[in-house]
């Protein structure tokens, strides 16, 4: 494939995520803060998000789990998740941990267990696509190209 | 441009979670300022150089790091064990540590907690994710913080006695200094309002250069 259309790919890719709402503009902030001192910052982050994110929903999973269910630990982990998961633009994973905060704290099990199943979905829904955003990226680099800047005008 | 806008500022950034302090040190470091973090107020404390109990008797109780400088404090509010408001507290119950800025960060926009940290001395209160837009707003406190070091390295050469009696006058000659400095740098104009209205309510139980003056 020719470098001008990898770029437009991936231009239009991202450019679907801001749409679909899985990606929010604290995304572009973390675009902002790599740099040539910093080049691989954005992957770096998001890795990080994913090895935690994986951690907290395992916990939530036991947690949940539990004959009885204690709260004084569920709510942490989802707080944690939610604030990960804001820092990097993953608005649909920040929603849903948002009401499953609210059924925590009302201590709803039922609605618990059907909230953990709605953020693991978004999770793995923007796990994916920035899976492939980052794919995108190396096959431009790889063909010594540059990564188009991404601006929120559309 | 002054020598204190070529100097790098250096920033202790606390926070519990590993995720958000790289967020946080990249920021900083994006904002051209020298970062530390600590994953706890205890150990922003003895980095800082103060001991939990406060030993006054200790010959090592000022400071373990004495070349390191710091200029501002941006810690979370959350965190286990010591909150950042804990650490505001006693950032600005300690003479030695009280006129570094401090900033606090919170994920959850809680109204009574923002004022709360705010009447507690902590000089802005972010709310997360903090953006490279917020970090704009640290300078002229960091700024603000070396410069009343510095005119507080020439009073000292001035006569002490004068402090008590002649504070009123000492106080304005100060402003009037720090205008002309001024006139270098842009100023922030709701910072300067602020100062002034710090000038006109100002009481002798307040310390003398708090916050009097204006901002480059």
């Amino acid at each position: 494939m020719e470098l001008a259309q990898m770029q437009k790919s991936l231009q239009d890719y991202t450019k679907s995520l801001f749409l679909e709402g899985v990606l929010d503009s604290q995304f572009l902030q973390l675009q902002q803060l790599q740099d040539e001192s910093n080049p691989d910052f954005v992957s770096q982050v998001v890795t990080l998000f994913f090895q935690d994110s994986d951690r907290i929903l395992n916990d939530l999973s036991l947690s949940l789990d539990q004959q009885v269910v204690d709260f004084k630990k569920v709510d942490p982990h989802v707080h944690q998740l939610k604030g990960s998961s804001s820092s990097i633009g993953a608005q649909r994973v920040k929603n849903a941990c948002v009401v499953f905060r609210s059924f925590c704290e009302q201590q709803n099990v039922e609605a618990c267990h059907r909230c953990l199943q709605q953020v693991k979905q978004e999770y793995y829904l923007v796990k994916n696509r920035l899976e492939t955003l980052f794919k995108l990226e190396q096959q431009i680099v790889a063909s010594g190209g540059m990564i188009p800047a991404m601006e929120l005008g559309f | 441009m002054g020598v204190v806008t070529e100097s790098q500022f250096h920033v202790l950034a606390v926070d519990d979670s590993f995720f958000d302090r790289k967020m946080i040190e990249r920021l900083l470091q994006k904002s051209s300022c020298q970062v530390t973090t600590v994953d706890s107020g205890s150990k922003a404390l003895e980095f800082l150089g103060l001991r939990e109990s406060n030993q006054s008797d200790d010959p090592n109780a000022t400071s373990t790091s004495p070349e390191v400088e710091i200029n501002l404090i941006i810690t979370d509010y959350c965190m286990p064990g010591m909150t950042g408001y804990d650490l505001l507290k006693r950032v600005k119950e300690s003479a030695a540590f009280r006129s570094i800025p401090v900033v606090i960060m919170s994920s959850e926009n809680i109204p009574a907690r923002i004022s709360r940290c705010l009447e507690e001395g902590a000089e802005e209160f972010f709310l997360k994710p903090v953006k490279l837009a917020d970090l704009t707003k640290l300078k002229p406190h960091m700024i603000k913080t070396k410069l009343k070091k510095e005119s507080e390295k020439q009073a000292e050469e001035v006569k002490p006695e004068i402090e008590e009696e002649e504070s009123p006058v000492i106080e304005i000659l100060t402003l009037h200094q720090e205008l002309e400095s001024e006139q270098q740098e842009p100023m922030l104009s709701n910072n300067k309002r602020k100062a002034m209205e710090e000038v006109i309510s100002t009481g002798r139980s307040r310390p003398k250069y708090n916050d009097i003056t204006t901002s480059v």
